[in-house]
């Protein structure tokens, strides 16, 4: 499945994934046949607040049109408290990124577990239809990394 | 050739010349030489500007080359070189003796042919420095605000500026302009001022007796510098608003399908600046402070027959957040050398 | 002032006058007879808490002359076991607005009050008490976050833009004081000399800022070094009013918590998304 905008463009979008949760969420919901979109490039970590900052930007820099970091459920981490500062973390940039004015669309943070095969399906398949509607990153990328 | 338009014409005059021109340009507070297009506010009196014309002919960044890998073959594509003829209307004495400096690094062999090709394009249109600020000290350095060395030298004169020819290339320019001819009754009249004022600045005259590379070692040596040091940031300000501060990076960046050469401003006031495997020569930033004066001084004098290669042009002086500048070198070193 | 050089500390750091009026440099001093060039008054602008990073390891006591914004920064620097409150003399100092050529400094006028947060010994009268606020510290945010998304893209693009990367702010910066930054480490794949594109110019200024976070005392010397003028402090401070929005009031420096909103959490906090259902697009 393909998500392409009535240009013919198709976005690029990157997924930091938790080992723990959402990655296994991933695999679920291979093993499980359900579709999302293959223009998404799921990116393993050990825990969602391994995700620096600069991770994201640089998503952006290298082309990416909408960055998506997925996690285990607060509560539910495998280190304890990995996701809360993770959930502070990206607050603040997802602010700032607000406030220079870069798209509120472009980025998002999901919480999803081993278990739900389902909700990753339909979270990935909404944040792409979210970036096909809001086209290509012109804002927040590095010329020289186009073409 | 002496010949004269009312300063209220300069605007259209730039406007008319038919190749690009570089021009001081006021925006947001600041000033700099850039290309000038309709609607931008030149900034003709400006002394000195924010940044100075150094950008026009060795700009902050510019890409050298690309390369592109495709299987076993690379490919290379080199950045053209600077082929159109440009003008630069408006620039300063300090920042043409800036200019002589900066040959003297990149016109040397070998030499850069990235600099070199916009060297020869340009034909300089300067001004004549009428209101100098209390931070300028040009004069001691060889640079003479009544007579700045280029193609043509304009010179404010009440509501008028005369234009002075010194070139062929500069006579070719002015034809374009249509001009009257005048007296140069006003040019000798208005040297003589600038003469008048240049003298009642602070630092008019600074002692430079010792900077030379026979005293290189006593300079290197001073216990003045850790003084003179603490206070520095670090930062590359002065640096990049110096006009003659030559030194840059060259860097690779991977573009993902390729690989961009480009080369950027460097600072000797940088941690990394000649970082090398076995670490930095410069571990403090007291060293790296002494570098930058030092290297003003006496190691370029001490190469170049004499030529200082700071131009009295006080940007620094305005620009260090710290407050530290060059003359305060001067003056305290100079000092140890009348003892 | 001087009479503390005799034996109690080794060195004092305070200013110095310059060339002219307003030129004043922040100076080491060694020695009584150096004492002489000490001064202290309205262009004591600079704050000397960043200077402690280097004087912490230095043999005897260091006096150092603080305004009291600058305090904030030394008790910060003492949280994050930068500095060592026994290697210092602090020495509390009345300020009445600090000026440069143009005027009152801009960080003076959204003073944050006149209490010295950390000290040995104050010295002030009546009118350095007096308050130099003249406008709301975050007047700046609140206006940006009203305009639209692209306008405000478009006003950071404009200030961005004249960004000359020389690291002023950085380097000027008290909550900077890694021993490498991650932007001159050429393994960090950001490192970077020149502003040479957008992109550049941004993730420089928005992880900056975002490093800071939480231990930024908004002492303002990053917009007062800027030498192209860009209005750094609008990013701190809008990681400052986010937090005391979201995570309840919090000022770096004062008292002893050394946990800052950015390394602690709660099982309650807002979600991200909050970014999305507010206000202005």
């Amino acid at each position: 499945m393909q998500m392409v905008n009535e240009t013919g463009w198709k976005p690029k979008i990157v997924a930091f994934c938790c080992n723990w949760c959402s990655y296994a969420g991933a695999d679920l919901a291979g093993s499980g046949r359900l579709s999302y979109p293959a223009d998404i490039k799921i990116i393993r970590v050990p825990c969602s607040c391994r995700v620096n900052p600069l991770f994201i930007l640089r998503a952006f820099e290298r082309g990416a049109d909408g960055v998506i970091l997925c996690g285990c459920h607060p509560g539910d981490c495998h280190y304890t408290s990995g996701n809360y500062y993770a959930r502070r973390r990206m607050t603040m940039l997802f602010s700032m990124l607000d406030y220079l004015g870069i798209e509120r669309g472009r980025t998002r943070v999901e919480w999803v577990s081993a278990a739900e095969g389902a909700k990753f399906s339909a979270t990935m398949n909404d944040f792409a239809k979210t970036i096909t509607e809001l086209g290509e990153n012109r804002k927040l990328g590095d010329l020289r990394c186009k073409k | 050739m002496t010949y004269q338009f009312p300063k209220a014409n300069a605007e259209a005059i730039v406007k008319g010349i038919s190749r690009a021109v570089y021009a001081p340009v006021e925006k947001d507070g600041l000033t700099s030489f850039e290309r000038y297009e309709a609607g931008m506010n030149l900034a003709l009196d400006t002394i000195p500007t924010d940044k100075s014309m150094k950008d026009v002919f060795f700009p902050q960044w510019e890409n050298l080359m690309h390369f592109r890998v495709e299987g076993k073959t690379i490919e290379l594509t080199e950045e053209e070189r600077c082929h159109q003829d440009f003008v630069i209307f408006g620039a300063r004495a300090c920042d043409i003796q800036a200019v002589k400096v900066l040959d003297k690094v990149f016109l040397a062999d070998p030499v850069d042919s990235y600099y070199a090709s916009r060297r020869e394009h340009c034909t300089l249109v300067a001004l004549a420095c009428d209101k100098p600020e209390d931070s300028c000290f040009c004069k001691n350095f060889g640079a003479d605000p009544a007579s700045p060395d280029a193609d043509v030298t304009l010179y404010p004169v009440g509501d008028d500026y005369y234009v002075q020819t010194n070139t062929e290339k500069g006579e070719a320019l002015v034809k374009e302009w249509n001009l009257d001819k005048a007296e140069e009754g006003p040019v000798e009249w208005l040297k003589g001022e600038i003469g008048k004022k240049y003298e009642e600045l602070p630092f008019a005259h600074l002692n430079l007796k010792g900077f030379d590379g026979e005293h290189l070692k006593e300079k290197f040596d001073s216990p003045k510098w850790k003084k003179l040091s603490m206070a520095c940031l670090g930062c590359g300000s002065c640096t990049f608003a110096c006009p003659t501060c030559q030194c840059y990076d060259i860097r690779d960046y991977d573009t993902g399908n390729g690989v961009q050469r480009y080369r950027c401003w460097d600072s000797c006031m940088y941690s990394d600046f000649t970082l090398m495997a076995a670490g930095t020569p410069r571990p403090h930033q007291l060293e790296r402070y002494r570098q930058r004066f030092m290297h003003k001084l006496v190691y370029f004098p001490a190469n170049n027959d004499g030529m200082y290669s700071c131009v009295g042009c006080g940007r620094c002086i305005k620009k260090c957040p710290m407050h530290l500048h060059i003359v305060k070198v001067i003056k305290a070193l100079g000092e140890e050398e009348s003892k | 002032m001087q009479l503390m050089n005799e034996g109690t500390v080794a060195r004092v750091v305070g200013w110095e006058k310059g060339e002219g009026e307003c030129d004043w440099t922040p100076a080491l001093f060694e020695s009584v007879q150096e004492m002489d060039g000490f001064v202290y008054g309205d262009y004591a602008g600079a704050n000397l808490s960043k200077y402690c990073v280097k004087m912490n390891k230095a043999e005897g006591k260091t006096l150092v002359v603080l305004k009291p914004c600058d305090t904030l920064s030394f008790r910060q620097l003492i949280h994050e076991h930068r500095l060592n409150r026994d290697n210092f003399y602090l020495i509390g100092a009345g300020c009445k607005g600090m000026k440069d050529e143009s005027g009152l400094l801009l960080k003076c006028k959204t003073c944050k009050g006149k209490d010295f947060e950390i000290f040995d010994e104050i010295i002030d009268d009546e009118e350095s008490k007096q308050p130099t606020a003249i406008m709301d510290r975050m007047e700046g945010v609140t206006a940006l976050e009203n305009e639209t998304a692209q306008e405000r893209f478009d006003f950071w693009r404009n200030e961005l833009s004249r960004c000359i990367r020389c690291n002023a702010c950085r380097n000027v910066c008290p909550a900077c004081t890694c021993e490498k930054c991650v932007f001159d480490n050429p393994a960090s794949s950001v490192a970077s000399k020149a502003p040479v594109t957008d992109f550049e110019e941004n993730v420089f200024h928005i992880i900056r800022a975002f490093h800071v976070a939480g231990r930024c005392t908004d002492c303002g010397e990053c917009s007062r070094v800027c030498p192209q003028h860009i209005p750094l402090h609008l990013l701190n401070r809008k990681f400052i009013k986010d937090m005391n929005e979201l995570y309840g009031e919090y000022q770096a420096g004062v008292g002893e918590e050394e946990r800052t909103p950015m390394t602690t959490y709660t099982k309650t906090d807002a979600e991200p998304s909050i970014v999305r259902e507010r206000g202005n697009a």
